[in-house]
């Protein structure tokens, strides 16, 4: 067997590739998205990206009701958009193995919620399966493909962000031979769910889980670790790492599968201790079943239930005792927050926005960023697709002049992942309020993925790009207006126009990523500010581009300097300085 | 018994080529036989973000993350990032760091100020601290996109790793049309710091 260092991601896309999956969908979500792009290592599967996280269950399901197996993949929010086929899905059970990836975001590294997705498998009555290293995460994705046709079931793999970018050493395995035939079966009884049939499939899940409980407690991957006997831990996913750090003398029941439990050997296990813990992160969701099997367990009395668990904050909880570093800096330092990137095309856009004065809603991808100093413009962040029914509801219970000043922001993959929802519904109901499409061709803030407006398939091959003002136009906006954001004067100009007509307008400001993979964008040579021109009058810092650095000590006010290394040359501090200090491409 | 675990930390800002370096680090740790955990989190990495991997390797390795005050070796990009992630190391930890300053946000726009004599606080706390000049060394090459090799032979001293399991694995990461220029900084940086010993 092959040893080789992989992520949890790359484990779960080699797992999926071993078990025979035909079909893998995906959105793009951290910490979920390198395993679709992983899973294309692999021809036998078809990836691709659907435009959203429903679209994306929906195609698996698809694939499983034609007998494949198939694997879907999202962050935790996502599941939220998926949720609706999944409530059903779980009642009309597989025909080829499905698995739904869902990986939750502890602490919030990239995220704007850090909801336990845990329990959606008690919500959905679909069992789950939790790896604690990226060797379990690769195992435990065939196996949840066996179980899902075993118990007719889908499967969740429930991964966190250190399970899915940690990278640990890994035994790979073959890919399995036999696999069914994918061939249309009618069976209506089980694939069309109104609520004749859908009351007697309820029986069947029922079922289904009790038999899952029973059988789950003679697996291996729910499996007593026998230490010193005298503490009992009860444990899965990182947490189960964490203590055996903490305590490496404790007795230890790691559950591989988090639901439905194995109860009858939760009961033999806890019956031996008289100190049992459950030792998990986020939502009380062993511990509170486990309560309710009448046994007295310490979970959440002394764990933290907001944020990550580290072994320093099992180590406290448990012995309250902290980890001392030997040395710290005694002065504040300055954060080194994210920023986006020298050139960045959506810059000059909030840059505009502030300065109409604009209450802006916005959305989730690198323009998010835009609330942060000195831009300031960003006022809302709920979710995906958010920002324009957020600026129609506002924009309802203002008055007309405040009604002027709201404008949604959102960027090009966001707008089709559920954005156009909004939009229609926006011109239905006769809103006052702007639309602002910042179209930079990528979903950037994942890492430049492809989506339906970008041209491209997740395999790099070219497919129809969405025309997103034919779109936009289809829906019955009237006023649709493209802009380049470099232009900063006529994006100004366009945008305080469409501000003060009261209908709706949408304004595409239009140019690519910096960073985007295909027709990648030209660097130009940096520019250089004139030491001699510059009266120090910070009109450039307002841009906030990480290449523009204030020397308090030149001259008598200060002035501004470009750092060569950093400035792709895009053109826009220009035209923020009166004194025309800045041009001229510096030599070399 | 409980075999020790090393712990070694690797700092800098993102688009600085840490993840690589991260990567070539514990792909040789495990070809050399060890149990290995890296991790970080790098949704912010490309983004001129503060970030910082933990690589830890021994005979078995649970948890990725490296406690505070539990680090042994710090290889740092850059001074600031090297300065801020200390109260992870132990008592006499070894650090390797670039002589490089990279001024953060609020910072290059005047609100805050970078902190003053960051080498030698690093050095005073930490005598076991080599500077390395990176940029220099990479100059010496002729590639500027080098620097995070020349510092990764400068750090490969201190691990138990023979030269030869250095370079097989370079071969392998590497893509050939950056191959010679990446060996010969990994070289330097490792002449480098053998100088300075
Ligand atoms: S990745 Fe692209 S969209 Fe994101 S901040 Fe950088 S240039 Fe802007
Ligand atoms: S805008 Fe022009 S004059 Fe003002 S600080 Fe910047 S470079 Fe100097
Ligand atoms: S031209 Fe000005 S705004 Fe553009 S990257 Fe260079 S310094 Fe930044």
């Amino acid at each position: 067997m092959k040893r080789t260092m992989l992520s949890g991601n790359e484990a779960i896309a080699r797992g999926a590739f071993e078990a025979g999956v035909k079909v893998a969908s995906a959105y793009p979500g951290t910490p979920s998205t390198e395993i679709l792009e992983n899973i294309t290592r692999y021809p036998t599967v078809d990836a691709s990206w659907a435009p959203n996280e429903k679209v994306a269950l929906e195609v698996g399901i698809g694939a499983s009701f034609g007998g494949g197996r198939a694997l879907v993949a999202m962050k935790h929010v996502g599941v939220n958009v998926a949720a609706d086929p999944l409530f059903t899905l779980s009642y009309t059970g597989v025909r080829g193995g499905l698995v739904l990836v869902t990986a939750d975001d502890p602490e919030l590294h990239s995220s704007q919620n850090e909801q336990d997705n845990r329990n959606y498998a008690k919500f959905a009555k679909m069992p789950m399966f939790e790896p604690a290293d990226s060797q379990e995460a690769l195992d435990f994705t065939r196996l949840a493909l066996e179980v899902s046709e075993q118990f007719d079931t889908p499967v969740f793999l429930r991964s966190t962000t250190r399970i899915s970018h940690s990278k640990s050493v890994v035994e790979i395995g073959e890919p399995v031979t036999s696999l069914p035939d994918t061939s249309i079966k009618k069976d209506p009884a089980k694939f069309v769910m109104l609520p004749g049939n859908a009351r007697k499939r309820h029986v069947v899940i029922e079922d289904r889980l009790h038999r899952m409980e029973e059988w789950a407690c003679q697996q291996p991957f729910n499996r007593i670790e026998i230490g010193e006997g005298k503490i009992g831990v009860i444990t899965s996913g990182v947490s189960y790492l964490y203590a055996k750090e903490t305590l490496p003398e404790a007795d230890i029941l790691k559950l591989g599968m988090v639901y439905p439990l194995p109860k009858q050997l939760i009961r033999d296990f806890a019956s031996r201790y008289d100190t049992l813990y459950v030792i998990e992160e986020l939502d009380p969701f062993i511990e509170e079943q486990v309560r309710a099997m009448g046994i007295a367990v310490h979970g959440k009395d002394i764990l933290p239930i907001c944020g990550e668990l580290t072994p320093g904050r099992l180590k406290k909880a448990l012995t309250g005792k902290e980890d001392v570093p030997f040395h710290a800096p005694q002065e504040p330092l300055p954060n080194r927050p994210p920023n986006m990137c020298p050139g960045c095309p959506h810059r000059s856009v909030f840059l505009t926005l502030n300065r109409l004065k604009a209450f802006v809603t916005g959305d989730i991808g690198c323009y998010t960023l835009g609330f942060m100093e000195p831009l300031s413009a960003m006022d809302t962040c709920i979710c995906m697709g958010a920002s324009i029914g957020n600026a129609t509801g506002m924009a309802k219970v203002l008055n007309a002049e405040e009604a002027q000043r709201i404008v949604a922001v959102i960027g090009d993959s966001t707008f089709l992942h559920t954005g156009i929802n909004g939009l229609m519904d926006m011109v239905y109901n006769n809103s006052k309020a702007t639309v602002l499409i910042l179209d930079n061709r990528t979903t950037a803030m994942t890492g430049r993925q492809e989506n339906p407006g970008s041209g491209y398939t997740l395999a790099g091959d070219p497919s129809y790009r969405i025309d997103i003002e034919a779109l936009c136009r289809s829906v019955g906006v009237k006023n649709v207006t493209v802009v380049d954001p470099y232009d900063i004067d006529h994006t100004r100009t366009v945008i305080k126009a469409e501000m003060e007509r009261p209908e709706v307008s949408v304004v595409i400001a239009r140019r690519a990523c910096m960073l985007v993979k295909r027709d990648p964008v030209k660097r130009q040579a940096a520019l250089k500010v004139d030491a001699e021109k510059c009266t120090g009058c910070k009109a450039c810092l307002q841009l906030g581009c990480p290449a523009i650095e204030w020397q308090p000590d030149a001259g008598d006010k200060g002035k501004a300097v470009i750092n060569p290394l950093l400035c792709c040359g895009c053109g826009l501090c220009p035209q923020m300085c009166h004194f025309d200090a800045i041009g001229g491409h510096s030599e070399g | 018994m409980k075999d020790k675990v090393t712990n070694v930390l690797i700092s800098g800002v993102g688009g600085q080529g840490i993840l690589l370096a991260s990567e070539v680090l514990s792909e040789v740790l495990m070809l050399a036989g060890y149990d290995v955990k890296k991790n970080e989190i790098h949704g912010m990495a490309q983004r001129g973000g503060s970030v910082v991997s933990h690589i830890r390797f021994g005979t078995k390795v649970y948890s990725s993350i490296i406690p505070e005050g539990e680090g042994d070796i710090l290889l740092g990009f850059e001074l600031l990032e090297t300065y801020r992630y200390l109260p992870l190391l132990r008592k006499g930890a070894k650090i390797i760091v670039n002589d490089l300053k990279i001024l953060p946000p609020p910072v290059t726009l005047g609100k805050e100020t970078y902190p003053d004599n960051v080498q030698a606080k690093i050095q005073q706390a930490f005598p076991d601290t080599l500077l390395v000049k990176g940029a220099d060394l990479a100059k010496q090459v002729g590639n500027p996109r080098t620097v995070n090799m020349a510092l990764l032979g400068a750090m490969s001293g201190a691990l138990p790793i023979d030269n030869q399991l250095w370079t097989d694995t370079l071969r392998c990461m590497v893509p050939e049309r950056f191959l010679e220029a990446n060996l010969e900084a990994f070289t330097l940086g490792s002449r480098a710091a053998l100088a300075c010993s």
